[in-house]
């Protein structure tokens, strides 16, 4: 069996890189060329490792931006003190070689027969599994009513910003900048909190799915004010990065 | 440190289950907390990996991988997958 993978088995594995775009000054999108990918679902993410010359290794995993059925890209926030992130962000160019394993995740995953309505909670770069449902839903032609509560640090940091102006039919893209607002900024301009939540969120008797991704403190007040509104902790998908990434 | 959570480590139980183990159910042996996989506590950046109990914080999985062998000890948990 030299040579053949073992279907199943989740193995290390060489992709290429297809392309790099600049999404904000720090965050880039890498579109990948993976080699017998499987299919991924929506909001999955993959691992990724690299090897010093020393041998040192470090690995992180990357929410995967990309829908079903698109090729596979990450968005990347570069972290000043990261060990990975400057280095995807910074040196990474088309037709480079990287390891990865992947898809991963059975959890924080959205179909279509999932239902709805949607109610999905960004921290900075806790947008992009997010952004892969988004995606995945109007792909595949859901009619599920979205609303997307999105934080950012300031509106240079809002990442897929374009894409969120033109929105799909049923989704709500609901911005909060928390620490700079551009001259008549008519949206949010504070963390994401219960009162914020009051206004934003779709009522919990419609039994609505939310899914929130980001920085461990945001992740951990935005569902625990979910659950406290009334919607049931099963129907709250969580995923937290750490201390990773602005809000 | 800061924690994350039991998606974080999704691959590396994948690695040693061989299964996708994020939405598994998992049952604490102390206080018999009930949660999926996805919603443990992580801490990842120690000597090894290290999940804890989202409710009384309780060491229930603990993952050490020296030269691609990774060593598991289950003994916090009443209950996986």
């Amino acid at each position: 069996m030299a040579g053949t993978a073992l279907r199943g088995r989740l193995t290390w594995q060489v992709a290429k890189v297809a392309a790099v775009a600049a999404e904000t000054a720090s965050v880039r999108t890498i579109t990948l060329d993976v080699p017998d990918w499987p299919g991924h679902r929506a909001g999955q993410h993959l691992d990724i490792r690299l090897t010093d010359e020393d041998g040192y290794v470090a690995e992180r995993s990357y929410s995967i931006a990309s829908a079903p059925g698109e090729p596979v890209a990450i968005t990347v926030e570069r972290l000043d003190d990261g060990e990975v992130s400057p280095y995807l962000t910074d040196e990474l160019r088309a037709g480079d070689d990287l390891e990865l394993r992947g898809p991963i995740g059975g959890y924080f995953v959205w179909e279509p027969g999932d239902g709805g309505p949607l109610l999905l909670l960004a921290g900075g770069s806790g947008i992009v599994p997010l952004r892969s449902i988004l995606r995945h839903r109007e792909r595949t032609g859901s009619t599920v009513p979205v609303r997307l509560l999105y934080s950012s640090r300031t509106l240079d940091d809002v990442i897929y910003r374009v894409e969120f102006d033109m929105a799909a039919s049923g989704v709500e893209v609901v911005h909060t900048l928390t620490r700079h607002q551009p001259p008549g900024w008519a949206g949010y301009a504070r963390r994401v909190d219960a009162a914020l939540l009051a206004e934003v969120a779709w009522p919990a008797a419609g039994t609505p799915l939310a899914y929130v991704c980001g920085p461990t403190s945001f992740v951990e007040a935005v569902s625990q004010a979910l659950v406290q509104d009334g919607y049931p902790p099963q129907r709250v998908k969580t995923e937290r990065f750490g201390a990773t990434g602005g809000t | 440190m800061e924690a994350v959570d039991g998606n974080a480590i999704g691959g590396l139980l994948l690695e040693v289950f061989g299964t996708e183990m994020t939405d598994a159910p998992s049952v604490c042996a102390s206080c018999g907390d009930g949660r999926q996989v996805a919603e443990l506590v992580v801490y990842l950046r120690g000597p090894g990996t290290v999940v804890r109990c989202r409710s009384c914080g309780s060491v229930l999985m603990v993952f050490v991988t020296i030269h691609d062998r990774t060593c598991v000890d289950l003994m916090g948990l009443a209950v996986l997958g």
